[in-house]
């Protein structure tokens, strides 16, 4: 996510990273860039003309053309005001009601991934805060807009409630009893999506709201809107006042403007975004680690999070040790790399990593899953003797290996020569006093 | 979009001493409709440098620059129209993303043909997504039309092989193909479409008469994208801009064709099975201006 956008700040910084000073010229035609790129990234255009305005005026105050270390201080102005329009922090835990069960609704336009959100939501829930969730399908005009809404919930084994024969609203309030009888913490009301223009539309929905009285209310929004995002955003505020948006869509290559330009407009936070077609796909938005992704600078937090929430602790610790007396083997290996991709595509993992130009450097690598499964199939074609001695592996063993695991002898000898060259960096670090860790090595 | 005009006339009055004011706020009013950044500099620079020649001080000669712009970039003198086949059936391959509007986009589709007295079949080879069989099986019902579907996870390519084949033996005049929407980087998908696309040549001798990608006219920049996406696996042969009843108008269609050439060739525009419209780049470029 947000690729787009952090590669042109990379390559804006990278230019910019060594100079000692910065001239007017300089900062004035990096605004212009910057603008550029915002604007091809849809932020809302009136966004882009304040979010200049306040890094100028920033940059003026801090005599940053007088600095000496001019690239930190941008670097510094830019990131302060990206989270200023990404929102305030500590807004991102879900509260509940104390006593009685908490109902969400959700609204938005057509095709903007409620449904999809909706149960999304539901299993984080249910997961993260062990609760027990329901569903309401209140949307009784897209055809078969039920039948995929249990077809999802079932998955994660969550009830739906539905009535035939019957109104949006009188479906949310039986729907909402029904629940509460039956002991759910947590209602979540799947709504029809609408046009915000939509006057009749509309005014259901705030008539559902009048008599559910959801604790929260979100806004479903696409992560690839565009200019209109603002205007989208601010019409439903308007007539059925939402507590925050849920962004959806927002893939590898979603440019996610509409993230940077809602809270500006409305001043209600992204609470969630969605980010891929699995369930888990789905998560807390947090505005000071986007905009430190955003700019490059990784998302280390995310990444740890993952890991601890994949990775077995013990196994790691073990891993870690044997790296610190030089013992690694290709078992070891299979088993660090298993609990990698558990944390999610190779992409994804790297893109959280705090490495300068990273975008660049990932188009040239063309890192991929598949890359990964190939390394796992010629490990899998070893013995175990060969996994534990990597260094008794010879012509005839390579040829074996290679059939077996549907790759070419050229592809085994690579990875036989990556992996002693690790261990030879790992035995360096050790030299260093350092104790080495794998990126996931380590996570107390 | 609407908005415009009443602003150039207002921009105009406002400015008229001010002209960098006046471009200014054309540039933003062009990209805040996502019209692109370059696309906006394109049709600007052009409208600009004749105004300034030729000293140009009536608004509504900039007007009329800026609607031939647009209409330009469009290339489109008459309403858009769709290729067909001398030899029925011909076959339209749509696609498209998730949530675009698709299925309804084809279900207008297929009644726009019937109401002219064709005979329609649809192909439903969205054998991914819950309840899209379900989906769609509702508006054919409605329409009295046949539908060709398969249980839910099977092969896409062996709908439309049954499609073609019960279309050629029932002599219809038109087969509509439904595919599944995912996101455009799913390399699986891509995969499919490009299988249903053979499987069609192979059976009829010849690709599509038309490969059409939904677009959402709310979508920004990320729209050109998409059809960047699905025309280098497929070769896009035009575009439905769908949802044009909300207020954004779809700006991005004009880099879509300023860059990649792709024509749009259909507009919906409502929730009736009835919006649903030939292109018209003359009507598209007022509605931008007007």
């Amino acid at each position: 996510m947000f690729e787009f956008l952090t590669s042109k700040f990379e390559d804006l910084f990278y230019r910019i990273r060594n100079k000692g000073k910065l001239s007017k010229d300089d900062l004035d035609s990096s605004l212009k860039e910057i603008k550029l790129a915002l604007l091809e990234a849809d932020v809302n255009f009136k966004v882009v003309k304040e979010f200049l305005e306040n890094v100028k005026q920033k940059a003026i105050g801090r005599n940053i053309l007088k600095s000496i270390t001019p690239f930190q201080q941008i670097v510094k102005i830019v990131n302060e005001e990206l989270i200023n329009m990404l929102g305030v922090t500590g807004s991102s835990k879900i509260s509940f009601a104390p006593k009685t069960a908490t109902i969400i609704m959700m609204v938005g336009l057509q095709g903007s991934g409620k449904t999809t959100a909706v149960v999304k939501l539901a299993n984080l829930i249910k997961n993260e805060y062990k609760k027990k969730v329901s569903i309401i399908a209140s949307d009784i005009y897209r055809p078969a807009a039920v039948p995929q809404l249990r077809d999802m919930a079932k998955k994660i084994d969550v009830d739906v409630f539905f009535e035939e024969n019957s109104d949006p609203v009188s479906i949310s309030c039986n729907g909402v009893e029904t629940f509460r009888k039956s002991g759910s913490d947590v209602i979540i009301i799947d709504t029809a999506g609408r046009l915000h223009i939509d006057k009749i539309m509309m005014d259901e929905l705030v008539n559902t709201r009048k008599r559910v009285k959801p604790h929260q209310i979100f806004l479903v929004l696409d992560a690839m809107t565009g200019q209109d995002a603002v205007n989208i955003a601010s019409q439903f505020n308007l007539k059925i006042e939402y507590d925050g948006i849920i962004l959806t869509k927002l893939d590898s290559d979603a440019r996610g403007g509409a993230v940077l330009s809602t809270y500006y407009a409305t001043k209600k936070p992204v609470r969630f975004i969605s980010t891929g077609e699995k369930i888990e796909d789905f998560g807390i938005f947090y505005p000071d680690r986007m905009a430190s992704r955003i700019l490059g600078m990784g998302d280390i937090l995310t990444l740890v999070e993952k890991a601890e929430k994949v990775i077995d602790k013990r196994k790691a610790e073990e891993i870690e040790e044997k790296i610190y007396r030089s013992e690694l083997n290709f078992e070891d290996f299979i088993s660090q790399l298993k609990q990698v991709k558990k944390i999610g595509s190779i992409e994804k993992v790297f893109s959280m990593m705090p490495i300068m130009n990273k975008n660049k450097i990932f188009r040239n690598l063309n890192l991929d899953d598949s890359m990964l499964d190939k390394i796992e199939a010629i490990i899998n074609s070893m013995t175990l003797e060969e996994r534990r001695k990597p260094n008794i592996i010879d012509g005839s063993r390579k040829r074996r290996i290679a059939s077996g695991s549907g790759t070419s002898t050229g592809e085994v000898n690579r990875l036989l020569k990556q992996f002693a060259k690790t261990k030879q960096m790992m035995k360096q670090f050790k030299n260093f006093g350092n104790k080495p860790g794998f990126p996931f090595g380590k996570l107390n | 979009m609407k908005k415009l005009i009443k602003n150039l006339n207002y921009l105009w009055n406002k400015f008229k001493k001010n002209n960098i004011q006046f471009w200014d706020s054309l540039e933003e009013q062009l990209i805040l409709n996502d019209v692109s950044a370059s696309t906006t500099k394109r049709i600007l620079g052009k409208v600009k440098n004749y105004v300034y020649r030729e000293s140009i001080d009536d608004i509504e000669i900039i007007k009329d620059l800026l609607k031939k712009q647009i209409m330009e970039i469009l290339d489109g003198k008459n309403k858009a129209i769709l290729s067909t086949s001398k030899t029925p059936p011909s076959v339209f391959l749509i696609v498209g993303i998730n949530g675009v509007g698709k299925t309804s986009a084809i279900a207008k589709m297929a009644k726009l043909f019937c109401d002219s007295g064709e005979k329609v079949l649809i192909a439903a080879a969205d054998t991914y997504r819950a309840a899209a069989v379900e989906q769609i099986k509702h508006y054919t019902d409605k329409l009295g039309l046949e539908l060709v579907y398969h249980q839910r996870f099977s092969d896409p390519g062996a709908v439309v092989y049954d499609s073609i084949k019960k279309a050629i033996t029932k002599k219809f005049d038109k087969v509509i193909i439904d595919t599944a929407g995912r996101m455009q980087t799913s390399h699986n998908l891509m995969e499919e479409l490009k299988k249903i696309k053979r499987v069609v040549n192979k059976n009829l001798n010849r690709d599509p008469d038309e490969i059409l990608v939904v677009i959402d006219s709310t979508t920004g920049q990320n729209a050109k994208f998409q059809a960047e996406t699905f025309n280098n696996a497929l070769g896009l042969t035009g575009i439905i801009l769908t949802k044009t009843d909300g207020t954004s108008k779809g700006g991005i269609v004009l880099t879509i064709k300023n860059d990649l050439g792709i024509p749009i060739k259909m507009i919906t525009n409502g929730e009736k099975l009835d919006d649903i419209h030939y292109f018209d780049s003359k009507k598209f470029a007022e509605t931008m201006l007007s």
